[in-house]
């Protein structure tokens, strides 16, 4: 079961039926005796829904915990701009879900790349999720009964998301916030805000603390801890263009990495296929428009290329309804990375529509015609004037243009069953670590998965970590944090005395370019080499010309901004090279080499049905692969097909 | 986390301020519409000098009962101008910088002149007593009497608001109190916490039509006696 | 498409202790498409080249929900537009009001202190959260969702009131500095469910105390905060808190 072709990659799956695995894990932990977790310091680095909700446990738990976030208060993680909803097997619709339907469900949408065992505990505590969260005090959308609501969402025919308008990250990231806060007061967590991990330190093969920078006084500094809790997010920055929040970052796993910390399946990304396109180059980020509008909004170009007339001038029959032309059964609705893929073919094309030929419309007309302007409104009011606020396009009159954008990474760290790295010690949570969407998340999946690592999971597994190891005293005059932070101010001075005349974005914006040309929405082999050559020549150039005013010992957001993308222009090389390493499409990552003949993904599970987990071997060396083989004892195989 | 606060520090809160100051200013409005009721007495129709003069006979019969009650009233104001002077330190020390530009989008004439009507309220208060209750300022031969021997109030009224200038002063007053009443009588349900998702939407027209009420029927008087309804 | 030429006069304070000053900075060829602080990416890009210290600003999402940004523009919070953020502020709004000048400050409140520039420290909310703005369920305790059920109508406000994104609008453009919007929806938010009701005595007294405590100043019932709260939370808020103070005294406190 738990067979491995390298050393480092020991999942520690727990024997035994699926069903049982994880009761049967929790009752063979160690634990750690109540009177003595408040010894245990507990680092947790990040506070969005995994990080809050994590250090919010442990703190109840009696550990503790000292919590970090860049942003200036833990509520505004980047889990907040989640709209659509959460998933739980509730089956309050009694329609059929259950914990095994929603296990299948996310196993299959991540296209057979996910591990089974955690897919399925993910399912089993999706239960809990909203029990705790409903008695924090978190306003989920209700029926006049007075009981939840429940919606359906993308890639499943149950209703099992529970949602609040379309906040429902900002509700579920709240009620976290709130037990953070409260643990906060009691004194069980100390929060550090405006506060950047700069780097992992790792004593005996042991993480035992990192190494921050103050962003407000520029103070470098140690903290010393039994475990440290990874919950920082995903890597989307890298395409500089996305719907992730400006201050998302790579920094704290790509420093985790050089450590030790295996990254595995970079090259997974989800590119969602209704965002608001592009307008100029001054554009700094990318806004999502609920996948809910493909309900009611059909999607079309004109069939001349590069038609100049206005949407509303050119007639029915000069228009190509792709999606309904080529997916007859599912129409608008086939699943978010064919619906992202058709509309960049059919702009690849000419076909595309709006400035730069980067858009397909998505059209209300109909809708609006067959159900009247005031059913449209009730269903996606606030969408329309969010489109109207950003685009100053009335979607009521003329269609909107949409083009898919990166929205969320489904790579990340490496980590076993009980959430820990193949460093001992190094525990990643959400989207920061790999292991549950395979290559392709589902919608509704990424607030499920968060809490359920926080709140559920590893409140239990880093307790069996810290009963079960021998820890020695360690403290910040160890010589590994005193050489940790020599090398942060090293590499902060370095930064500041390259004196060149280029903003950091200016190569953020370029290797973000790269990355999206050559390893997008659609990848190849050619493009992925190009990439790969063309990538460490773009840091040296950053090295030689970036500019950042002032020094690192006051507020400097151009600093900040500086160590971020040195650290991208590193990890968008690993990226590549693991898409140009796996030879086949599955999921989000789409080889245009390995295609059937309607253009759909075509897996290779025979030499491929692994994680692949790359290893840091130095800046310009060639990583190392390590592959976690992946078997599918309960989940039958298909190919995942929507015509 | 139960915290055990001190009942002063819970009564010298913000909340209990303004609290505070919407009851007396609650309890002073009371004053303002018996008072107006009284005034209107100088007309004909609602019996003229024989109801006023009795009225101000009747009064200062009860001794204990008008003391008490003017006790109360100052008793009221002390409250309502201290706390209000607390709350102003407050609010300023809340902002020690101000801004180079700053525009009004919601806040009206009258909320943002509170601190000034009020105290110019104040002032015109001291002036009003001087002027009929205690000294008479500005009234020749004071306290004229009627022919039963009762102070005549209704000359007095007569007498001084045949003067332009103790008309005018009057009436700017008046306005001033409208403004402050019109705020205050809007802000106290939110001060006192009563909301109602159904009577909400009647708060404004209430603090308009009561402070409407009571303005013209003080204004009445002057006007009254300007235009020679009263004489 | 089409570009404009704005003239800014702009908050520079190099840190808490400065005593800070406008600069005037000439903003040439921003086109109305961009964001308000996509324009001030422009400018910080050409201050960069030209060897100059960009401007510091809060931000983060750029889609309205984080919280982090907001700055004064010509005397509103976040801007023109009503029920908007300054990161989805549109120059376009500029443009079409004819405004080719801006007055760009930070919010000003003895409990926001300004760190550089326009970005200030707004710490002082999560105290106030941390004082009380939570219910205390621990990680395991939760009975099953469906076990209390919530009026609709209770649910749906108590929603409204949680949509605060703590951007500190209302304190900015408070006339008296006062935090009463924010902490009243925190208050009517878990005032108005079942799950609430336990702490909601100690909680409002705890917030309210902390709000003091923090140098924010007291609600005058101006209405400000309402008009500029980009998420639209309304005065109501306030008189609940206010209405949970008072029975909360009478009560024993």
């Amino acid at each position: 079961m738990t067979s491995q072709t390298s050393p480092l990659l020991n999942a520690k799956i727990p024997e035994g039926d699926i069903r049982q695995k994880w009761d049967n894990h929790r009752f063979q932990m160690k634990l750690v005796n109540p009177a003595n977790k408040r010894k245990y310091r507990i680092i947790v680095v990040g506070s969005g829904l995994a990080g809050s909700a994590a250090a919010a446990s442990l703190g109840e738990l009696g550990y503790d915990v000292d919590c970090f976030c860049f942003q200036d208060s833990p509520r505004r993680a980047h889990s907040i701009a989640a709209q659509g909803g959460i998933n739980a097997a509730k089956n309050y619709a009694n329609d059929g879900d259950s914990v095994w339907r929603l296990f299948y469900d996310t196993v299959k949408g991540g296209d057979y790349r996910a591990r089974e065992a955690n897919v399925y505990r993910l399912a089993q505590v999706s239960l809990n999720i909203i029990d705790q969260a409903v008695a924090q005090g978190v306003p989920f959308a209700r029926e006049y009964s007075g009981y939840v609501d429940n919606r359906s969402f993308g890639g499943t025919q149950v209703s099992r998301t529970f949602y609040a308008a379309g906040q429902t990250g900002q509700q579920l990231l709240l009620g976290a916030y709130q037990a953070l806060a409260k643990n906060i007061h009691s004194g069980k967590v100390k929060m550090y805000p405006r506060t950047e991990m700069l780097d992992l330190v790792v004593v005996d093969g042991q993480a035992r603390g990192i190494v921050t920078r103050d962003l407000t006084t520029g103070a470098i500094s140690s903290h010393a801890a039994d475990a440290v809790c990874l919950a920082t997010g995903g890597y989307g920055n890298v395409f500089f263009l996305s719907t992730n929040a400006k201050g998302c970052n790579v920094t704290a796993t790509w420093r985790a990495h050089k450590r030790g910390a295996l990254f595995a399946n970079p090259c997974y990304t989800q590119i969602h296929p209704t965002c608001i396109p592009v307008s100029g180059d001054y554009q700094s980020k990318l806004t999502l428009m609920s996948e809910s509008l493909r309900n009611d909004g059909r999607i079309w170009v004109p069939t001349q290329k590069g038609d100049p007339r206005a949407a509303t001038q050119i007639p029915e029959g000069e228009r190509d309804y792709y999606l309904e032309r080529r997916y007859p059964a599912f129409g608008n609705l086939v699943p978010r990375d064919i619906a992202s893929r058709a509309a960049k073919e059919r702009c690849d094309e000419g076909f595309g529509v709006g400035p730069g030929g980067l858009g397909v419309y998505l059209d209300f007309a109909d809708s609006i015609k067959r159900l009247g302007e005031s059913a449209i409104k009730e269903r996606y009011g606030n969408l329309f004037e969010m489109y109207e606020r950003i685009t100053g396009e009335n979607p009521y009159q003329t269609p909107m243009r949409i083009y898919p954008a990166v929205h969320y990474t489904m790579g990340g760290l490496w980590v076993d069953y009980n959430l820990m790295s193949n460093l001992e010690g190094l525990h990643v949570l959400g989207e920061a670590n790999f292991s549950d969407h395979g290559a392709n998340r589902l919608g509704a999946s990424a607030l499920m998965q968060g809490l359920a690592d926080g709140y559920f999971i590893i409140p239990y597994t880093i307790g069996q970590y810290l009963a079960g190891t021998k820890l020695k005293p360690v403290a910040t005059d160890h010589a590994a944090f005193k050489d940790a932070e020599r090398e942060v101010k090293a590499r902060m001075n370095r930064l500041v005395e390259v004196k060149g005349n280029t903003s950091p974005d200016v190569f953020h914006r370029e290797l973000g370019k790269l990355i999206w040309d050559h390893c997008g929405m659609a990848r190849n082999k050619a493009g992925l080499a190009e990439a790969l050559e063309k990538i460490p020549k773009l840091r040296e150039r950053f090295w030689r010309e970036v500019f950042v005013p002032q020094s690192g010992d006051v507020l400097n957001q151009t600093l900040e901004k500086a160590g971020r993308v040195a650290d991208f222009l590193e990890f968008g090389e690993l990226m590549c090279r693991d898409a140009w390493t796996r030879d086949e499409s599955c999921g989000g990552h789409f080889r245009e080499e390995y295609q059937d003949d309607e253009g759909e993904t075509k897996r290779n599970d025979d030499e491929f049905e692994h994680v692949a987990a790359w290893e840091f071997k130095g800046v310009n060396e060639t990583p190392v692969l390590h592959k976690e083989p992946l078997t599918y004892e309960y989940v039958k195989k298909a190919v995942r097909s929507y015509k | 986390m139960a915290h055990i606060h001190p009942l002063p520090k819970l009564l010298g809160s913000t909340v209990a301020l303004k609290a505070a100051m919407a009851v007396s200013g609650l309890l002073l409005v009371g004053f303002l519409v018996g008072h107006m009721v009284g005034n209107l007495q100088v007309f004909g129709l609602f019996g003229g000098r024989e109801a006023m003069n009795a009225y101000g006979a009747f009064l200062h019969s009860k001794p204990i009962l008008l003391w008490v009650a003017r006790i109360g009233l100052l008793v009221m104001i002390a409250i309502h101008i201290g706390s209000a002077m607390a709350l102003i330190q407050r609010n300023q020390a809340a902002r020690p910088i101000g801004y180079h530009m700053k525009k009004p989008i919601a806040s009206t004439y009258a909320s943002r002149t509170m601190r000034w009507s009020g105290p110019i309220i104040t002032a015109y208060i001291l002036y009003h007593l001087a002027h009929f209750t205690v000294a008479g300022v500005g009234i020749p031969g004071y306290p004229l009497m009627d022919a039963q021997s009762r102070v005549d109030i209704y000359q007095h009224v007569v007498n001084s608001f045949q003067s332009p200038l103790v008309s005018l002063i009057y009436i700017v007053a008046m306005s001033l109190l409208s403004m402050h009443l019109w705020h205050g009588l809007w802000s106290l349900f939110q001060s006192l916490g009563l909301s109602n998702a159904r009577w909400n939407v009647l708060k404004r027209p209430m603090a308009t039509g009561l402070t409407v009420f009571i303005i013209a029927g003080f204004m009445a008087v002057p006007l009254g006696v300007l235009f020679g309804i009263v004489k | 498409m089409k570009n404009i030429d704005l003239t800014l006069h702009v908050w520079r304070q190099e840190n808490p202790k400065d005593t800070g000053r406008f600069d005037q900075i000439e903003a040439k060829g921003i086109s109305t498409h961009a964001s308000f602080l996509e324009m001030l990416d422009v400018v910080n890009d050409r201050l960069l080249a030209q060897g100059k210290r960009p401007i510091a600003f809060d931000h983060d999402c750029r889609e309205g929900i984080c919280g982090s940004c907001g700055v004064m523009i010509n005397g509103e919070a976040h801007g023109p537009v009503r029920g908007t953020t300054a990161c989805q502020l549109h120059m376009r709004e500029f443009d079409t009001r004819g405004i080719k000048e801006l007055w760009i400050e930070p919010w000003r409140a003895k409990a926001f202190p300004v760190i550089q520039d326009l970005v200030v420290d707004r710490s002082a909310f999560d105290r106030i959260i941390q004082a009380g703005g939570y219910i205390s369920v621990k990680t395991g305790q939760a009975p099953d969702a469906n076990a209390v059920p919530v009026r609709k109508d209770d649910a749906d406000q108590a929603f409204q009131a949680a949509t605060c994104i703590g951007c500190g609008a209302c304190v900015a453009s408070c006339p008296n500095g006062s935090a009463a919007l924010f902490v009243g929806a925190k208050i009517t938010h878990l005032g108005l469910l079942p799950q609430g009701q336990t702490e909601r005595a100690s909680r409002v007294l705890n917030m309210v105390t902390k709000m003091d405590d923090e140098s924010f100043g007291a609600c005058t019932s101006h209405g400000e905060c309402e008009a500029t709260c980009p998420k639209g939370i309304k005065l109501d808020v306030i008189a609940r808190m206010n209405g949970d103070y008072r029975r909360s005294v009478a009560a024993g406190g």
